[in-house]
């Protein structure tokens, strides 16, 4: 076999581990169900009321596309404390004495949890749907959106594998992927119209990456004439395959010197 | 010599002020075992990592099986098995699972990896206990994984970093008894420890670390002789009772005893054995002194500090804490 057919398999190889620990540890699958679920409740039927969304859009279509995000973007946080626990319990020290392809630790892990939070954006919708969301671009647009959430999924989760690599112990880990993502998420535009925040944080909420990804998940999910599709999903894309390369970059690195 | 097949030269890391490893030579024949002894924080696990390829040294070379650990890393990773400090194995995953991973790891096809998965596990005593989860298992089960992990392509060469730190007494032995029988098989091993009893028992030939440099080196005989072999060591029941004890020893064995005045002990070295046992024994009763877990046993690495370099092991600890 070639290197690159060693990448593939060897990916597959720790691919296929993390998928069978899921089912392992029901627990924790479940406990990242429930904090997007209490945030859909909580902002569906308790500030819902208060917030003034663009005219002629429900307050429900707005915010769970909001919601799809955000939570794509706490795979970080599981990323982080898989790579940080695999570093304290010696297990990467394993992997790096192996003759295996040196990436695969870095894209299994990343490949299963896609496929992870990829469940979860399915059980998110499916709430959603309960709550009133409804697709409104068609078959594709819904599809593309998926798709946007899971390039969403590479692009935080590589934050957290340089977070994880960095760290190195799994309780600050878990601390370190996670305490930036509230601040981050709650001044974008997922959950209230960028127009009523005041403006210096108008400023801030317009480049931050959140926005725009939402803005892009916006376009795919509901669709115009509300929700322009480009340029957000360009500049979406952009942003998405910038943190890919620079924090994808700054993990093999890192791991390379661990 | 050429059929050295773990070498090292001047080996050096530092990590920012800390001079993990200072200038480590190491040399292993084909088909034996060397100790690498010491202390915590000698720099026994940093050796190890530099030249299982997990760390670049600053300094020096290695060559592990023929082939630079720093120029070729992955001509060294096919021929070596590693088994780390802590047991490195995936706790969600069974023990068949985990060790089924390992071998398409190390490229094994499919089916070799599965059958060679299976009689690691039959090898090690883990059968029964093969298809559940890693985590239920206890310490000494997954320390036997994590070198079943190690042995999956039947390397030539084989490094255990503490390999019986943390296991009961029974483990330990269980353990020894597979590395002898690895050994026996052909396998070349550098294997740490903090124990000189386990270093006596597995290895031919032991060098001594602290602070990353070999304080000494050579077969356990001649370490042993060099501080002083056996020792006899027994406890009083008052501190009243010391210089009298001490004296008897004294008279006997020709050494000043050592004494540990909060528990009581008095230790010296014999040359005779039980024959030197019976005259302190001796010696002791005509004074009338009355002696506590009286017996010979070997040098404790402790000891063995103290004759190398006249202190002990834990008044550094605090002197660094
Ligand atoms: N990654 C690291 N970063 C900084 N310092 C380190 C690192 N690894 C080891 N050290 C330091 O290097 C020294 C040697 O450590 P090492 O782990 O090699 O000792 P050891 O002999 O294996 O000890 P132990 O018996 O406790 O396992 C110690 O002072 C340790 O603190
Ligand atoms: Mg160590």
């Amino acid at each position: 076999m070639s290197t690159a057919q060693y990448v593939l398999s060897d990916s597959w190889e720790m691919t296929k581990r993390h998928l069978r620990q899921i089912p392992r540890i029901p627990e924790l699958f479940f406990f990242s169900l429930i904090q997007p679920i209490m945030f859909v409740l909580l902002f569906r039927y308790v500030f819902g009321g208060a917030v003034r969304t663009p005219p002629g859009i429900d307050y429900v279509q707005y915010m769970m596309v909001g919601i799809f995000a955000q939570s794509m973007t706490f795979a970080t946080a599981g990323i982080s404390t898989g790579l940080a626990d695999d570093l304290q319990k010696g297990l990467i020290d394993r992997f790096r004495s192996l003759p295996m392809a040196r990436s695969a630790v870095l894209i299994g892990r990343m490949g299963s949890d896609l496929v992870r939070n990829l469940f979860v954006a399915i059980v998110m919708i499916g709430v959603g749907l309960l709550v009133g969301f409804r697709f409104t671009n068609g078959f594709w647009g819904g599809l593309f959106g998926i798709a946007m959430l899971g390039l969403t999924v590479l692009a935080f989760g590589s934050i957290g594998a340089w977070i994880g690599l960095s760290v190195r112990n799994a309780e600050t880990a878990n601390i370190a992927g996670m305490v930036w993502l509230f601040p981050l998420t709650f001044t974008s535009n997922a959950f209230v119209p960028v127009q009523t925040m005041p403006g210096w944080l108008q400023a801030w909420a317009k480049v931050n990456p959140v926005s725009i990804i939402v803005d892009a998940c916006r376009g795919l999910f509901i669709g115009p004439p509300q929700f322009a599709v480009f340029p957000a999903v360009w500049q979406a894309l952009a942003w998405c395959v910038g943190l890919i390369a620079v924090f994808g970059f700054l993990a093999v690195r890192q791991y390379k010197r661990v | 010599m050429t059929d050295n097949v773990i070498i090292a030269e001047g080996l050096v890391k530092r990590f920012g002020k800390v001079q993990a490893v200072n200038g480590v030579d190491l040399a292993v024949p084909a088909g034996t075992v060397l100790s690498v002894l010491g202390p915590n924080g000698a720099g026994k696990t940093t050796t190890v990592r530099m030249l299982t390829t997990l760390l670049r040294p600053d300094g020096g070379r290695a060559v592990v099986g023929g082939h630079d650990v720093a120029r070729e890393p992955d001509a060294v990773r096919k021929i070596i098995g590693l088994s780390g400090q802590y047991a490195a194995v995936d706790e969600y995953l069974t023990g068949r699972e985990n060790l089924d991973m390992f071998g398409r790891l190390y490229h094994l096809p499919a089916r070799a990896a599965r059958e060679r998965a299976a009689e690691l596990l039959a090898r090690f005593r883990l059968t029964e206990a093969a298809d559940r989860p890693a985590k239920t298992y206890s310490g000494g089960m997954r320390r036997r994984l994590d070198l079943a992990a190690a042995l999956v392509i039947r390397p030539r060469i084989l490094f255990l970093d503490e390999p019986t730190t943390g296991l009961d007494p029974r483990s330990r032995l269980g353990m020894w008894e597979v590395i002898r029988e690895l050994v026996h098989e052909g396998t070349t091993l550098l294997l740490t420890t903090q124990y000189l009893e386990e270093a006596d028992e597995l290895a031919d030939e032991i060098v001594i670390i602290d602070h990353g440099e070999v304080i000494a080196q050579g077969t356990s005989d001649r370490l042993k002789a060099q501080v002083g072999g056996e020792r006899i060591s027994f406890t009083v029941g008052s501190a009243a009772m010391i210089p009298k004890a001490s004296s008897a020893v004294l008279a006997v064995t020709d050494a000043t005893p050592e004494i540990d005045q909060e528990t009581l002990t008095v230790s010296a070295p014999v040359a005779g054995g039980t024959r030197s046992l019976v005259a302190v024994v001796n010696a002791l009763d005509a004074a009338g002194i009355e002696a506590h877990d009286l017996g010979l046993r070997r040098p404790t690495l402790d000891e063995v500090f103290l004759s190398l370099t006249g202190r002990r092991t834990e008044d550094e600890q605090e002197e660094r804490d």
